[in-house]
């Protein structure tokens, strides 16, 4: 299994230690429950040292971006940010991303799933080789990246205290040059709670101090340190998709309630004609969200869903939502079943248990 | 992590106190722990009857959904309701306010097949507990 450079830390503070996509990493410290609690009411720190980092840059870095991925970043300014997809040519999903383009104005700084990390900078260097109309340099720079998240309604103040810029008028979704406790950072106003906070990004070998001032400095505003466990609790109930769950190769954006990242009105992307032709087809499925009108158990991933006996789609993704005290669940199922207020048999060990469509997401911050 | 010495165990990591020919059974702290919080408990009804090493009933963790053994074979004399209502008693009292069920047991000799104390510290010590 690969360590981050925090592992260690993680041991020391009580973690239990699992193998994600290949990586030890903490599943929970205290508690899924607690920590999740801590990020909406506190806030949270995450070594997020497992996920890929590239940098795409040269003349081209945008024609290049905007031809491997599903959204449109020409209007992108220096230090702003885009959720995008990467597509296959059948419109599956091979990964999603997020593209900052650098806050000097030179390059991209893109940030992808550690469970894809492999796949797709081979995919972005075959796709970069075969457009040598492009000038353009895909960089691998995982094992050199700490990444490091803080989240929550407290993490501006602890943040406050520890960067060498003010960050507090960043808008969401932008990135900043800083230091943080002495160490040169990139600041990205991004997360995958549905809380307020950053992400930041460093040389790996100054991770520890990073985490350490961080946790120092949060000591007093209620920050703990937070597993993926509740990490995934926390997407979920703020509906942020998880590559694997919600989109897969195999799922159109559209399906996975995604299209909002496809723009198909520019220039050719992979995919595009795959996309296109689906959209003339129609599209038949729809992702959304439920929660549980009766007992009977957790929503967990591939559980089949019914209407009246009849098989209609799966959960993609469930759990006990720490936030609501409720079971609530994505599910992709055929469009013609999908609508708030709806109904949906949720197949638990057999049992069809009740559930209902719900608005998403299940939680908004401030609400 | 806390083993009481007058239990039994299994190695699926239920505890077993006995009382007479009824005996109570719940999972052990180190189940609890690895389980993590406890959202989520289907038992069998009282008068089903039910055999060794058959899934007793489901408890559902925020992370996933795990099986109960039987410990033993007999008949469900009590379901613990309190448990069901409060899930999370699994966490805070394993031992004491979550036990599962009460089983009166059709065949006493399997209580000896089960192990001490002294014997489940080791396989939770081998487990990575502590």
């Amino acid at each position: 299994m690969k360590r981050t450079a925090l592992a260690e830390k993680h041991e020391q503070l009580g973690a239990r230690m699992v193998d994600f996509a290949g990586w030890y990493m903490p599943v929970q410290y205290s508690g899924i429950i607690e920590e999740h609690k801590a990020v909406r009411t506190a806030a949270g720190l995450f070594d997020l040292g497992h996920m890929g980092q590239v940098e795409v840059t040269g003349n081209d870095a945008l024609a290049f971006l905007n031809y491997i991925g599903s959204n449109d970043i020409s209007g992108l300014e220096p230090g702003a940010a885009i959720y995008s997809l990467m597509l296959n040519p059948n419109g599956g999903v091979i990964d999603d991303i997020i593209i900052y383009r650098h806050p000097s104005g030179v390059g991209y700084f893109v940030v992808i799933n550690a469970s894809n990390t492999d796949k797709d900078v081979a995919w972005l260097q075959e796709q970069a080789a075969k457009r040598d109309d492009l000038d353009v340099n895909v960089n691998h720079i995982s094992e050199s990246t700490g990444m490091i998240a803080i989240q929550g309604p407290n993490a501006a103040e602890i943040v406050s205290e520890l960067s060498s810029v003010d960050l507090s008028d960043m808008a969401h979704f932008s990135m900043r040059e800083t230091r943080i406790a002495g160490v040169e950072c990139l600041a990205g106003r991004t997360g995958y709670t549905g809380e307020d906070g950053w992400e930041f990004y460093f040389p790996v070998d100054q991770s520890a101090t990073v985490w350490d001032a961080l946790m120092a400095a949060g000591q007093d505003h209620g920050l703990k340190p937070i597993g993926l466990g509740a990490r995934d609790t926390l997407r979920l109930e703020a509906r942020m998709p998880l590559y694997g769950n919600e989109m897969d190769d195999e799922t159109n954006p559209y399906d996975a309630g995604l299209g909002w990242a496809v723009k198909l009105d520019r220039d050719d992307f992979i995919g595009r004609d795959a996309l296109v032709a689906a959209r003339e087809k129609g599209i038949t499925r729809r992702t959304v969200g439920f929660k549980m009108v009766e007992r009977g158990g957790v929503p967990r991933t591939h559980y089949e869903i019914q209407v009246d006996g009849k098989p209609v789609g799966h959960v993609t993704s469930g759990t006990a939502s720490p936030t609501l005290g409720e079971n609530i669940g994505l599910a992709i199922i055929d469009k013609e079943y999908a609508g708030a207020g709806k109904p949906l048999d949720i197949m638990i060990r057999g049992k069809a248990v009740k559930a209902e469509q719900v608005k998403m997401p299940f939680y908004k911050r401030g609400a | 992590m806390d083993i009481p010495k007058d239990y039994k165990f299994t190695k699926t990591h239920e505890w077993v106190k006995v009382d007479g020919d009824v005996v109570t059974i719940g999972i052990s702290d180190f189940a609890q722990a690895e389980l993590g919080d406890i959202t989520y408990l289907e038992l069998p009804a009282v008068g089903q009857s039910i055999n060794k090493a058959d899934p007793l009933g489901v408890i559902e963790s925020v992370k996933a959904a795990s099986d109960v053994y039987s410990p033993v074979s007999g008949e469900i004399v009590e379901e613990n309701s309190n448990v069901i209502d409060a899930p999370e008693l699994v966490n805070s009292s394993p031992y004491d306010d979550a036990w599962l069920v009460k089983i009166r047991i059709s065949d006493p000799s399997q209580l000896e097949e089960l192990m001490d104390s002294g014997e489940y510290s080791k396989l939770v010590a081998e487990s990575g507990g502590h």
